[in-house]
């Protein structure tokens, strides 16, 4: 099997151990202590940040303009709206600032 | 619906419609992102029988969409298995706080249950258990199926037809990703030490793109933020039930 698929089957194995992970392990105990919990509550919002920061070393105004316009549209709006409204504000930009 | 409908019936089919009628919303607001992961997957170098793999096996939306980027940069296997494994790792809060209310239902039917348990199904589940009435399978299969069905079937979709687009730069495809990922980042805004946290991944990722070097700066801003909440003072106000 090719490497890929490895990697798709390790990374289902891996997400069913977080599903089923918590369930099985931390039901086990009667608290869990609350610095534990302020870092898992942090986890997805940290990760996903790691994603996006970076990118913007290597964006133009057009990608800057993107990104700020969807986290405006993102204060009021859904994550369609506010990915719809990113998507149309880069597609545009790039027209007139490359 | 009337009660005499419903009477008739087994109980199990009207639990089962009640879960599917549910689930609508959810397909509609995932399936674009669906059809967005076949297309990027296939524009990173996926087949479009290991996009649908993908979605059919992990069945979920952001860590796959973290699977493909990072497979596109050429990070090492276990390290994007490790960054699938980091962004479900909300999963396993999830799973504690839902895990008593299955706890009657056969072995079988659990495993099954804890395989599709993702964001809004968690939420349908929640929401059923407030409202005081017990969550069974059918209810929650009902809500789950559809979504597993059209989620796995539009990701085929979309890497079929994503290999017919020629220049995906031109369409702005390449940044898609991080326009999609700060709307999840932005969707967890509510939580406790958000925009410290936030802060605090931005810049070590940044610093540690620069120093370390790419992928590295993924596992370092991510640390930087969780360790951030962990150490902070902590005020009872900010606790609360995933």
């Amino acid at each position: 099997m090719s490497t890929t698929i490895w990697i798709i089957l390790a990374a289902a194995v891996a997400t069913y151990l977080t599903r089923i992970g918590g369930h099985l392990v931390m039901s086990r105990f009667e608290r869990i202590h609350p610095r534990v919990e302020a870092g898992l509550n942090a986890v997805p919002a940290a990760v996903l940040t790691t994603l996006v920061a970076p990118e913007m070393l290597h964006a133009g105004p057009a990608e800057w303009l993107a990104i700020a316009v969807a986290a405006l549209v993102a204060l009021r709006g859904g994550l369609m709206a506010m990915f719809l409204a990113g998507a149309v504000v880069l597609i545009v930009a790039r027209q007139f600032m490359g | 619906m009337s009660s005499s409908t419903i009477a008739e019936r087994p109980r199990t089919a009207s639990d089962f419609w009640e879960g599917a009628r549910l689930s609508v919303p959810v397909m509609v607001a995932s399936g674009p992102f669906a059809v967005l992961f076949g297309a990027l997957a296939v524009d990173n170098g996926f087949s479009v029988f290991e996009a649908f793999l993908m979605s059919a096996a992990v069945f979920g939306g952001a860590s796959q969409m973290v699977g493909i980027e990072l497979f596109g940069q050429h990070v090492a296997p276990w390290l994007i298995v490790l960054s699938i494994f980091a962004v479900n790792f909300r999963h396993v809060l999830y799973s504690a706080a839902i895990g008593r209310h299955l706890a009657h239902w056969p072995l079988i039917q659990q495993a099954i249950a804890y395989f599709i348990l993702t964001d809004p199904q968690y939420a349908i589940a929640e929401r059923k258990v407030e409202s005081g009435r017990k969550v069974s399978f059918s209810f929650y299969m009902g809500a789950a199926l559809p979504v597993y069905l059209s989620w796995t079937a539009l990701s085929g979709l979309g890497a079929f037809f994503g290999r017919m687009i020629p220049d995906t730069q031109a369409l702005g495809v390449d940044f898609l990703l991080p326009i999609y990922f700060l709307g999840l980042v932005m969707g967890f805004r509510k939580r406790p030490l958000w925009l410290p946290v936030v802060a605090a991944s931005a810049v070590a990722s940044i610093v540690a793109y620069k120093f370390v070097g790419s992928p590295w700066h993924v596992s370092i801003g991510a640390l930087a933020g969780v360790l951030f909440a962990a150490f902070m003072p902590i005020r009872p106000s900010t606790r609360h039930e995933p």
